[in-house]
């Protein structure tokens, strides 16, 4: 079997895993977490430096951007202007071209506004950037984005931080069938077997962060993820068996005394 | 009374008062930040590292600095 490699706008990720660095108690928490998880990609969210505390320990000195990929992301941000200043300052931070766009329409549910969010997909596709894409998981949405130039598409899996894990199968396997650009399942992922299921539904990889910061124990948890995406990965390359309605023997019926 | 030699600006939100002629480079060095974990907005406008040394801070400019944090 050739080498099963992951590649997004040509660049390659070495774990189809994508963590977030969000929600942990401390950031040797964080840092933990990623080294058990083995990603290769980290979420990270562009903030006001803290002015008043010069000693605050900063996320650089704990996750070494050149070690490990920073996927610089726009979260909190509920317009296509404040999204595209985010990522604009981001990519100034240490020219990050490949980024995680995501502009929310409804601070109760975290649902992204998609026409907010395919205008700014045209935007910083035209600024160069690789844009991977949160989106809802609407087929035709998620073309769309495709069609603007978008490097992956993004699409929730339920709620960000909800963990109510995939509630449209049906929907992510068309969009990962239509799709060109890999497709990561991204928010609700609750526990790694969901993470297992997206993997064999067919999608690239996927973004997991509340599922494995605020679990009991992050950095088991972290390794649970990386062998469930994995898993997953290897189940969908093999091909399941078909679904019959009536037993199958696993024994041979010949020789039977 | 006002100083003529003090300038008041907005940084990350809060009012304070810098000394005149103080470049943006001048301001990463009083709060001991390191320009290559940072990005600088300057009323509206990125400032790209490079010209730090030679912006320099007027009255009521509106400053942003800003860094990555944890997030999903």
């Amino acid at each position: 079997m050739s080498e099963d490699k992951f590649k997004i706008a040509k660049t390659i990720v070495k774990s189809r895993l994508i963590v977030g660095t969000g929600k942990y108690k401390n950031l040797s928490e964080t840092a933990n977490a990623i080294k058990a998880s083995e990603a290769d990609m980290v979420t990270v969210a562009v903030r006001r430096v803290n002015i008043l505390d010069k000693k605050k320990p900063l996320l650089m000195d704990y996750l070494d951007p050149k070690k490990i990929k920073y996927l610089p992301n726009t979260a909190g941000c509920f317009n296509s202007f404040e999204a595209l200043r985010t990522l604009r300052l981001a990519r100034e931070m240490g020219g990050w071209k490949m980024v995680k766009l995501e502009v929310l329409g409804d601070k109760k549910m975290l649902y992204p506004d998609m026409i907010e969010t395919l205008k700014s997909t045209k935007v910083l596709v035209k600024e160069g950037f690789k844009v991977l894409v949160y989106c809802t998981d609407d087929p035709l949405m998620a073309k769309k984005l495709e069609d603007a130039g978008a490097s992956a598409i993004m699409p929730l899996a339920s709620p960000i931080g909800s963990g109510l894990g995939i509630q449209n199968k049906i929907n992510l396997s068309l969009i990962i069938k239509q799709s060109k650009v890999p497709v990561i399942v991204d928010a609700g992922i609750g526990t790694a077997s969901d993470a297992t299921i997206a993997m064999e539904l067919g999608c690239d990889g996927v973004l997991i962060n509340s599922a494995i910061a605020n679990a009991k124990n992050p950095i088991l948890m972290a390794r649970s993820f990386k062998n469930a995406v994995i898993s997953g990965r290897q189940s969908f390359l093999a091909g399941r068996i078909k679904k019959n309605y009536f037993a199958i023997p696993s024994s041979p019926k010949a020789g039977i005394i | 009374m006002i100083n003529l030699n003090m300038a008041k600006i907005q940084l990350n939100g809060k009012k304070i008062t810098i000394k005149q002629k103080f470049s943006l480079f001048n301001l990463l060095q009083k709060y001991k930040l390191d320009k290559k974990k940072i990005a600088i907005e300057l009323n509206g406008s990125i400032v790209t590292k490079s010209m730090y040394k030679k912006k320099l801070i007027k009255d009521n400019d509106k400053i942003e600095i800003v860094h990555f944090i944890g997030g999903g």
